[in-house]
């Protein structure tokens, strides 16, 4: 078992003649993943890597009866192709672009409230379920299949956690990667209801950072919904205020947003909270008791 | 990206939004002709720096004498203002703000920004006008007013009328309700329509003669949409940005000057702040945040080198690089010839974890340069942290 995405999960890539797109289209496709479709609009008959190509993700999804997309489309462009994709009837939008404007996210959230479409990022590394299929740009070989389910705001940090608990033969069910920026589509509390469901999972990592109070709201219902252990890492304990840490959404506004308080809302919580990122995997071992 | 005052001001009154009449002044001689043609009973001169807590640190001047307009001005040009936002250094004064003062009856605050809980943007407002909302904030949480605008219709009536009546204007003065819807109406039609991150007037005051008038203006927009509006391109004051993030940006690389002594390198945004975290437990401060991208090459790393050494309070460096789609090997090439076309003479850790990281640290190893390469992540920190102080 894992959560939202399996080697059955069929893949649509929109903006997969790009460069990025094509690269990570075909990396997906080696893994195992079923990667039966791409869209770049005008490109309809071309193939990439044995993969055909449409002119918009509807003919996508009529000829090949895709579920999932992949989002690599430039900023400017990427709130239409999402939109794009919900209006296709894709059930599962991944979306990996980083800078759409705050704005164009704000009208896509209000038009995505309300349907059946889940949306995934943007500005993130995507999502894998280990040994099954992998849908983002995440180097697939870390990934074990094994009892830890990962949902993390950052791409390269979520690599290290998972590789620690490859390295310890822990492994991991689904990995998540939610996304840097102030809006996004599918926050913690949903992922995390996921995984207290999914059999497969043991326990939770969560990666959080600086910067909004999702982690603070996922605290809340861990502390009422959530019974497998959950550990946690914040980013950025020596960021300082009012400036942006790279993702969009890492700023500490107002004195809001501190890796501090979140740090201490979480172990209220009865989340084990380690401080030094090196650490993530022998605290879930320990919270294993393996 | 922030703008000044004047600017916001400019942005406010192209929107219909009442801002004083005012002018951006340079120099003394164009504070005393400005002075002379504007017609008030009161001149404000503000300080024109990105940083609040302006009139605390002594950036704001008022005067009913038209006479003493050009020795304020004079007083405040290339003075250095040090606010709370400033940071100790302060910021230099290079340009003004002159405007006409206003008979203030009341003053509010009011706000516009993204809400990321909602997804909506939303007005804040308070009858606690020229406080810091967030001391009011703190202190009495029901006086700050929250009314989220559904981004599918645009604002409307009932939210004006949901904020006016919580503020008590009807009340207070009948003749402003509608000019405040007005003005929330603008407000948010410039928000979207320019991709403002923020807007904020602090006060809005109801002037002695029953207007609403945007005393105070600060706007700030979205980095990722300046794309979109080159008249907002404008407004980049480079004076009010750090020279060396400057030239960071022009490499596409995202640096933030810090105050310690360890320069970091690092793929990734999380695993930048992570790696300054993991600085700090082993007993040292990071000189600063760079992540030069998840898809880092040789050219990134020199650049990155070059940017660490222009800090003169760095004396280590720790290079992390998680090596997914990136290759190990080809980042320690890449730390090499930047190191050797550089000229690095401080300890180097570099760690190396992912795809061909062994034969990375064998390549550092064989270089001959004093660049270590270390494979865990907390034992690399512990050696920079070390080898730093040694060298002390």
């Amino acid at each position: 078992m894992s959560i939202l995405v399996n080697k059955n999960t069929r893949v649509v890539v929109q903006g997969i003649t790009g460069k990025e797109g094509s690269f990570h289209a075909t990396q997906c496709k080696a893994y195992g993943t079923q990667v039966v479709a791409g869209v770049t609009p005008g490109k309809a008959g071309q193939e990439v890597e044995g993969i055909p190509v449409f002119n918009t993700v509807q003919d996508a999804v009529k000829k090949t009866e895709a579920t999932t997309s992949l989002i690599f489309v430039p900023p400017p462009f990427a709130a239409d192709a999402i939109l794009e994709a919900a209006e296709a009837g894709i059930w599962l939008i991944i979306c990996i672009s980083e800078g759409i404007p705050v704005n164009d996210m704000v009208k896509v959230k209000r038009a995505l409230h309300g349907r059946a479409t889940r949306l995934i990022g943007p500005n993130c590394p995507g999502i894998i379920t280990a040994d099954e299929c992998k849908i983002g740009i995440m180097p697939g070989f870390i990934h074990k299949k094994g009892k830890v389910g990962v949902i993390s705001r950052s791409g390269t940090l979520t690599y290290e956690a998972v590789n620690q608990l490859t390295n310890l033969g822990l492994g991991e069910t689904t990995c998540v990667g939610i996304g840097g920026d102030p809006i996004i589509g599918t926050g913690y509390i949903d992922l995390l209801q996921m995984f207290e469901e999914d059999p497969e999972t043991e326990a939770v990592v969560m990666i959080g950072e600086i910067g909004g109070d999702a982690e603070e709201k996922a605290a809340a219902f861990i502390k009422e919904h959530v019974t497998k252990p959950v550990i946690s890492f914040i980013a950025g304990i020596t960021a300082p205020p009012g400036r942006r840490m790279g993702h969009a959404g890492a700023i500490i506004t107002g004195g809001k947003g501190t890796a501090a308080e979140k740090m201490a809302t979480l172990e209220a919580a009865g989340v084990r909270v380690v401080k030094n990122p090196a650490e993530i995997g022998v605290a879930v071992q320990a919270a294993l008791g393996v | 990206m922030n703008i000044h005052e004047f600017q916001a001001k400019q942005v406010f009154a192209q929107f219909g939004i009442p801002v004083p009449k005012g002018k951006e002044i340079k120099n003394v001689r164009a504070a005393e002709k400005w002075a002379a043609a504007l017609e008030t009973s009161v001149y404000v001169v503000k300080a024109q720096i990105h940083a609040g807590g302006r009139g605390k640190a002594g950036g704001v001047k008022i005067t009913k004498n038209r006479e003493e307009v050009p020795g304020l001005a004079q007083e405040l040009i290339g003075k250095t203002l040090v606010t709370h936002q400033t940071g100790p250094k302060g910021r230099k004064v290079r340009r003004l703000l002159i405007e006409e003062g206003a008979g203030i009856a009341k003053e509010l605050y009011l706000s516009l920004l993204v809400d990321r809980d909602s997804g909506c943007p939303t007005f804040i407002a308070s009858t606690e006008g020229g406080m810091d909302i967030e001391e009011v904030a703190e202190q009495t949480q029901e006086k700050v007013l929250k009314e989220s605008i559904d981004p599918a219709v645009g604002f409307q009536a009932h939210n004006g009328r949901n904020l006016a009546f919580a503020l008590g204007l009807p009340d207070f003065e009948p003749a402003v309700v509608k000019p405040f819807f007005q003005m929330l109406d603008n407000l948010y039609r410039l928000f979207m329509e320019k991709n403002a991150a923020m807007l904020e007037i602090n006060p809005l005051v109801i002037t002695t003669d029953k207007r609403l008038v945007a005393l105070d203006g600060k706007v700030s927009f979205d980095d990722s949409a300046l794309y979109r509006h080159p008249d907002v391109q404008k407004f980049r004051d480079l004076h009010e940005e750090d020279s060396m993030e400057i030239e960071a940006g022009k490499h596409n690389l995202n640096y933030v000057k810090l105050d310690g002594d360890i320069g970091c390198m690092v793929n990734g945004a999380g695993l930048a702040m992570a790696t300054m975290d993991v600085i700090k437990l082993a007993g040292s401060e990071p000189a600063n945040f760079l992540d030069v991208g998840g898809g880092a090459t040789k050219e990134t790393v020199a650049a990155g080198f070059r940017i660490l050494l222009k800090d003169k309070k760095v004396k280590g460096i720790f290079i992390n690089i998680f090596g997914g789609i990136v290759r190990c090997e080809r980042i320690a090439h890449g730390v090499i010839e930047a190191a050797k076309e550089v000229g690095i003479k401080l300890p180097v850790v570099v760690r190396l974890q992912g795809t061909n990281a062994e034969e990375g640290r064998k390549l550092l190893a064989e270089s001959g340069l004093k660049v270590e390469g270390v494979a865990d992540l907390w034992e690399a920190a512990q050696r920079i942290v070390a080898l730093r102080k040694k060298k002390k």
